[in-house]
């Protein structure tokens, strides 16, 4: 497996030629100058990169904090980098039709976006509860021609919606791209999307460099399952003097309280019982709400390179409305648990990755009030 | 096919408190071997019926140390083999050497794990599936490793009926010929006794399964004369 103990392929025998062939693409597209460039002129002249790096002077006064800014992408999440990435490789394969499962519904979003800049059918999972406190986007994904599938049984979340996505690849394969949103899922995924997130990473840590002539003291990113973390990570892991955090939703803390365990096609750690059987997460974050993560994320855990925490929902909440009325910054519910943890590090120069903006979260927001 | 080589008619039905009773009326019905599904929460490689039966079972407590009591239960009122057929993250929890061992003491003659594909974990003895995407490469890595016979998913898709046998299956099946020396029983979308016979005239066998649960919800009697059915087509399909 490529994650130490964790990742793999554990998936019914008809996605894996599928998942070669991927692999083989990707691996192709990787050494292909045009496939960069091509990527480079979207980031730059569709999406909005480079995204600023914004000192959060009043939010955290005494330290300099930085936010990094992929609320300010286009679509208003870091999503897009992956969903560009994967849509443009998905067209050198010869896919025609793109399915893709959200929870916040910022992946469904921002693959729809792709979908219709590029004229791929576009079809996108979501389960009925996160339809519900994510309506806005909802309504978005509409207009940008995607059909939003509703998922009605089980959790109603984003695990569901990620399990009917995989059940449609399935039955579909052979014209269908599944374009997964996080750096989750059976080889090459979680490499793939940690390789298109890295741009935010390596863009942070230029940045930082050109603000304050030296490397921060530590990043730190929410995880859900995790693609804004580890492209974040990516652009600091081998910087030993910058220590790196992952901020969980406490009542979804699959690396804080799960165990090894099978889903989605990685072995990774998870939230799951003594047989295995996956348990529901809890979080106000529909991005975070997921009993699953990135297989690297645990093999991070493990090596002790990357220190997990987590917050919880009163603790992010907190922290979404102090960004509003220190920075007039409204960040979504997902990075407001980084936020929630980013002040109470050691350090002088902390990056923080804000992975999303937060309009989506306003009905959700003002109804804890 | 020449010679009236008898068809093998492989039923599926989920682990439950009543499996015992429905194992024995599938046999009586001229079942060749059960499939006994011990539910898995996230189940991909199933449709909506097996996955609602899987989260009905898991809501009667149907954990792994359930599933193989159950096993052992049925084991003593059959003479046919039983097979438990699940998902990669039971064993990751129970042990991947323990589970085919205490499977095996519980009655087990083989494994299937449904997301467990050919080349992944190789010292785990199991049936391996084959689909319609494999590759030769592929076809003959699952029939070198297979335990016994090779499980020929008929279809591009998950676990359910379809109203007619793929298309895909004569391609497989032949292609399946030329790498393998063990029966091939064709499985995924077979419900009614005419498809059983058509996937029969081809495959060595066939597996049912969503429909078998289906009728299996009306009892013992029911799925009896159900089986029934499909053994009285595979039989004159080969007489």
């Amino acid at each position: 497996m490529s994650y130490g103990e964790y990742g793999g392929r554990y998936v019914p025998e008809t996605l894996i030629p599928a998942l070669d062939e991927l692999e083989a693409g990707w691996r192709e597209a990787k050494g292909d100058p045009d496939f960069a460039a091509e990527l480079d002129r979207l980031g730059r002249e569709y999406a909005g990169r480079p995204t600023p790096l914004t000192l959060a002077e009043r939010f955290a006064p005494g330290k300099r904090l930085y936010l990094k800014r992929e609320d300010l992408l286009h679509t208003g999440a870091h999503k897009l980098n992956n969903a560009l990435g994967q849509a443009v490789l998905a067209r050198r394969l010869g896919k025609t039709r793109i399915i893709a499962e959200t929870g916040a519904g910022q992946h469904g979003v921002a693959t729809a976006t792709v979908c219709a800049r590029f004229g791929l059918e576009c079809v996108v999972y979501m389960g009925a509860e996160d339809m519900r406190r994510q309506h806005p986007n909802v309504e978005r994904m509409g207009l940008l021609g995607a059909e939003v599938r509703p998922v009605e049984f089980g959790t109603k979340t984003l695990k569901e919606a990620t399990s009917e996505a995989i059940r449609d690849w399935i039955t579909n394969v052979e014209t269908t791209h599944y374009l997964i949103g996080s750096c989750v899922g059976p080889e090459p995924y979680p490499e793939i999307v940690r390789d298109l997130q890295s741009v935010l990473g390596r863009e942070a840590r230029a940045q930082v460099l050109e603000a304050e002539g030296r490397l921060p003291d530590a990043a730190i990113a929410c995880v859900g399952g995790g693609s804004n973390a580890i492209g974040m990570f990516a652009g600091f892991l081998d910087d030993h003097e910058v220590r790196l955090y992952g901020v969980e939703a406490a009542g979804a803390a699959s690396l804080g309280a799960g165990r090894a365990g099978v889903l989605h096609g990685a072995r990774s750690s998870l939230l799951a019982d003594e047989d295995g059987q996956i348990l529901d997460a809890d979080s106000i974050s529909a991005g975070l709400d997921y009993p699953g993560v990135g297989p690297e994320h645990a093999q991070l855990r493990d090596s002790g390179r990357v220190t997990y925490l987590s917050a919880t929902d009163d603790e992010a909440l907190a922290a979404f409305g102090r960004l509003a009325e220190t920075e007039g910054i409204i960040p979504a519910l997902e990075p407001a648990h980084a936020l929630a943890r980013a002040g109470k590090l050691d350090g002088d120069v902390i990056v923080v990755c804000l992975s999303g903006r937060g309009d989506k979260d306003l009905d959700q927001v003002l109804a804890r009030r | 096919m020449s010679g009236a080589a008898t068809k093998t008619l492989v039923i599926y039905l989920m682990a439950g408190r009543d499996t015992p009773e429905l194992a024995a009326a599938a046999e009586a019905g001229g079942a060749d071997l059960v499939e006994i599904g011990f539910p898995f929460s996230d189940p991909l490689a199933d449709g909506p019926v097996i996955r609602r039966a899987a989260e009905r079972a898991l809501a009667e407590g149907m954990r792994t140390r359930a599933c193989l009591e159950c096993l052992a239960l049925t084991r003593a009122r059959l003479s046919v083999p039983l097979v438990p057929m699940t998902y990669s993250s039971l064993l990751e929890a129970y042990g991947w050497e323990r589970f085919p061992e205490d499977a095996r003491a519980a009655g087990a003659a083989s494994l299937i794990v449904a997301d467990l594909p050919a080349g992944e974990r190789p010292e785990l003895r199991r049936v391996q599936l084959v689909a319609p995407t494999s590759t030769e490469e592929r076809l003959r890595l699952a029939a070198d490793q297979t335990d016994g016979w090779l499980y020929l998913v008929t279809v591009t898709g998950t676990t359910g009926a379809r109203s007619e046998v793929s298309p895909a299956l004569a391609g497989l099946v032949e292609r399946a010929r030329r790498v393998a020396a063990v029966p091939l029983y064709a499985g995924f979308g077979i419900s009614t006794p005419e498809q059983a016979a058509a996937a029969a005239a081809i495959a060595d066998g066939v597996v049912v399964g969503s429909r078998a649960v289906e009728v299996a919800e009306a009892g013992a009697p029911a799925l009896e004369r159900y089986v029934r059915s499909l053994r009285a087509a595979l039989d004159s399909n080969t007489s």
